[in-house]
């Protein structure tokens, strides 16, 4: 098996998500992660969908999302040739003791520290998923007390962009 | 141009505007305001069905016999989740279908309010696309876009849920066609010009081509194309479940069906072959038995409208997507111009050796009762290639595949992907309602005929007199036919005793306002049918009485390899005379 980020752009419509999600689940198919939000043109929302499957059924993923009538384009980002990033609240116990280590460690991962209490801080990080899980093992040593991750949402390097030929054939119907 | 009415009325004059004739369908509380103008249309009829799976199925023969697209309407909740069976027959046949249903108003959706189902989720998986409106104002456009998708590309049933608020409300009737907005949806018709070139170098190159054909193929109106490629190139042509007729029964090059009750010689024109060429097919379980002993030498050229259907279960050398009559008159344009013709000599001799030994058979019953296959090979003999006929599924299925001779495109209407018993009759009802000039018979058997015979109340008063042939055996005679072969002949819940005559057929066809005739004996037969043939103003239903042991063959049980087809118990064909 292997990881691999699709990047779908669909129509912003009600159901969408659950278009997706039903599809992914019928045709046992595994979602890693799944995020999705608007985009720069109000009609047009985005996913990024990491699945791990081997390449045949890779292709048959992208066949089957691609005949949902509200998925506009879909493209496999090149992890390589992309920015990938997730988002992750980290609450971390730390008394008055512990909490400059755990500030350094901040500091280091460029992480930044966004509640303080007496006993804990509450850290925010982005970063690829590599990065987010290194981090997460240098702090369980000080107690890791609740922690939530957003899905990852990746975008292509250079200045190509994938949404404009899209635009033009929602503009085409519109 | 534009006109103020209701959303109600905005619905029926949009079915108007596509061409629609016929509706199946029910009423019921959320769907009655649109059956309120439909009562004042003079251009859609609206045939009132007993069970909405009959709507659904009648829409489905409907389609098929016709061409368009099938349309039947029902109302929220059970309504509705009594059209989940026929709405996913149409998905997995391709059948194009728009399914009306109507929905709770829109502010009481999510509160569980009396006959509210979420319908649209639930087709979601088993329909091409869906929709739930709760806007008047979208009602002409969504109708629109909705025969737009079931009847373009791969064809599809597609649902249109509406609140009956939208129905209630005012709106302003467009000038038609108003712009469909489907930025997502770009069927591809056009094959690739390179693939066809390369498809075309590998046909005259191979030494032991087949033409595996399937739905597509007619559903693109292209058994002529199919006709001269099949001429032109002379190689052997299968035609599957869903495509007989699709290519001449008669002709020297047709192999039979392939699958799991296919012909040896249809089988083994798979299995030896270097090179298939699939038109408008999905490789299909029951025609490729054990996926990874299918047609073991064969490099695989695959033509479909559907590119998620290429190399989803066995890989394509050469994919092609396109339109099959598109991709067809191009491959024959392809071949001409190579200029060489392939050598199939070798190839013919085998295949005629194989249809020469293994042609279908069946053996008859010493006690002189009736074998379900003579009755069948009597009514193709009779009724001719030119009726449309129905099956329901099962063993009565198979045998009306096997032992009716089908000549023309479109004339065996059956549920295939989904296997839904009940088909036969409401589909033959909306079949001969699409072509009132055409002799329909509904082929069932009599687990099949009791789970939709309601619909001949329909056909009795709506003047559709189509004629019914249940082959009676008494049992669920497929499931038995397993029982006896892999359940050790444990005969566990399918004796429908159907012998006791609970229920009469013959009885309950004339309490339906229908002709009932029954027929027992062999010498019986052809006069039985020339009668119900003479009957034209009401349904006619013939009770065969056959011999509950008769079985299907050949047979590749499920599971197993193709090269491992049984000609007839414990018999397997010799696939290589000269070894």
């Amino acid at each position: 098996m292997s990881r691999h980020t699709l990047s779908v752009l669909v129509e912003n419509k009600p159901g969408v998500l659950a278009r997706v999600a039903a599809l992914f689940s019928r045709r046992g198919f595994n979602i890693d992660s799944l995020a999705v939000g608007p985009t720069e043109h109000a009609d047009i929302s985005r996913m990024t969908i990491v699945v791990n499957v081997e390449d045949l059924p890779l292709e048959q993923v992208t066949k089957q999302l691609n005949k949902l009538i509200n998925v506009l384009k879909i493209v496999e980002l090149d992890p390589a040739q992309s920015v990938l990033r997730e988002l992750m609240l980290i609450k971390v116990r730390a008394d008055a003791e512990t909490r400059s280590n755990v500030l350094e460690l901040v500091n280091l991962f460029r992480a930044r520290c966004v509640d303080v209490a007496s006993d804990a801080v509450t850290i925010e990080v982005t970063g690829t998923p590599d990065k987010l899980e290194a981090f997460v093992k240098l702090l369980e040593p000080f107690g890791i007390k609740e922690l939530v991750q957003s899905g990852m949402v990746a975008i292509g390097r250079g200045a190509r962009s994938i949404t404009d030929r899209s635009l033009r054939a929602l503009d085409r119907t519109a | 141009m534009t006109e103020q009415m209701t959303g109600a009325q905005a619905l029926v004059r949009a079915l108007e505007h596509v061409g629609v004739d016929t509706v199946f369908g029910i009423p019921g509380g959320a769907i009655l305001p649109a059956y309120d103008p439909l009562y004042d249309s003079v251009k859609v009829r609206h045939v009132l069905v007993r069970h909405e799976q009959g709507a659904g199925h009648a829409a489905q023969g409907y389609a098929q016999a016709t061409g368009k697209v099938g349309v039947c309407m029902a109302t929220s909740g059970p309504g509705a989740t009594n059209l989940v069976t026929p709405i996913a027959d149409a998905y997995m046949d391709s059948v194009p279908l728009v399914a009306i249903t109507g929905q709770v108003a829109s502010g009481a959706i999510g509160t569980d309010a009396f006959q509210e189902a979420d319908i649209s989720g639930i087709t979601m998986p088993i329909t091409k696309h869906n929709f739930l409106i709760t806007h008047a104002d979208d009602i002409p456009r969504t109708i629109l876009e909705a025969f737009h998708i079931a009847s373009t590309g791969r064809p599809g049933p597609v649902l249109v849920d509406i609140s009956k608020d939208a129905l209630q409300a005012t709106t302003t009737f467009p000038n038609w066609p108003p712009a469909m907005q489907l930025p997502g949806y770009r069927p591809v018709t056009r094959p690739h010009s390179k693939q066809i070139r390369e498809a075309a170098k590998l046909i005259v190159e191979s030494k032991r081509p087949v033409l595996y054909v399937g739905g597509g193929v007619h559903k693109a109106g292209a058994a002529p194309q199919l006709l001269e490629f099949a001429e032109l190139t002379g190689i052997p042509v299968v035609t599957t479940l869903m495509a007989r007729g699709t290519f001449p029964d008669s002709h020297p090059q047709h192999m039979g069906m392939p699958g799991m009750h296919g012909s040896v010689s249809a089988v083994g024109a798979l299995q030896k072959s270097d090179l298939i060429i699939g038109l408008g097919v999905r490789f299909d379980d029951r025609v490729t038995g054990e996926l990874s002993s299918f047609a073991p030498f064969a490099k695989v050229v695959h033509a479909d409208i559907d590119p998620a259907e290429i190399s989803k279960n066995r890989h394509a050398d050469v994919p092609i997507v396109g339109d099959c009559k598109e991709v067809i008159a191009e491959l024959v344009a392809a071949v001409r111009a190579e200029e060489r013709k392939g050598d199939y000599a070798e190839w013919w001799n085998l295949l005629s050796g194989y249809k020469a030994t293994y042609p279908l058979g069946y053996d008859e019953f010493e006690d002189g009762s009736l074998a379900p296959q003579y009755v069948m090979e009597r009514l193709g003999a009779i009724v001719g290639p030119d009726a449309l006929y129905t099956a329901g599924v099962g063993q009565h299925q198979m045998w009306a595949a096997q032992f009716i001779g089908y000549e023309k495109p479109g004339t065996f209407i059956n549920s295939g992907g989904a296997g839904t018993m009940g088909f036969a009759v409401p589909a033959a009802m909306g079949a001969k309602m699409g072509r009132p000039d055409a002799v329909v018979w509904a082929i069932d058997g009599d687990g099949c005929f009791q789970m939709t015979n309601q619909e001949l109340a329909t056909c009795a008063l709506e003047g559709v007199p189509i004629k019914v042939a249940v082959i009676n055996n008494g049992n669920l005679g497929m499931v038995r036919q397993w029982q006896t072969l892999f359940y050790n002949e444990r005969y566990s819940n399918t004796d429908l005793q159907t012998v006791r005559r609970i229920p009469d057929f013959v009885k309950l066809a004339e309490a339906y306002g229908c002709v009932g005739l029954r027929c027992e004996r062999p010498e019986d037969v052809d006069a039985t049918i020339k009668k119900a043939m003479e009957i034209n103003d009401v349904p006619v239903v013939i009770d065969f009485v056959v011999h509950q042991d008769a079985m299907v063959w050949p047979m590749v049980a499920a599971g197993t390899s193709n090269d491992d087809i049984k000609y007839a118990r414990d018999m397997a064909p010799v696939w290589d005379s000269e070894e």
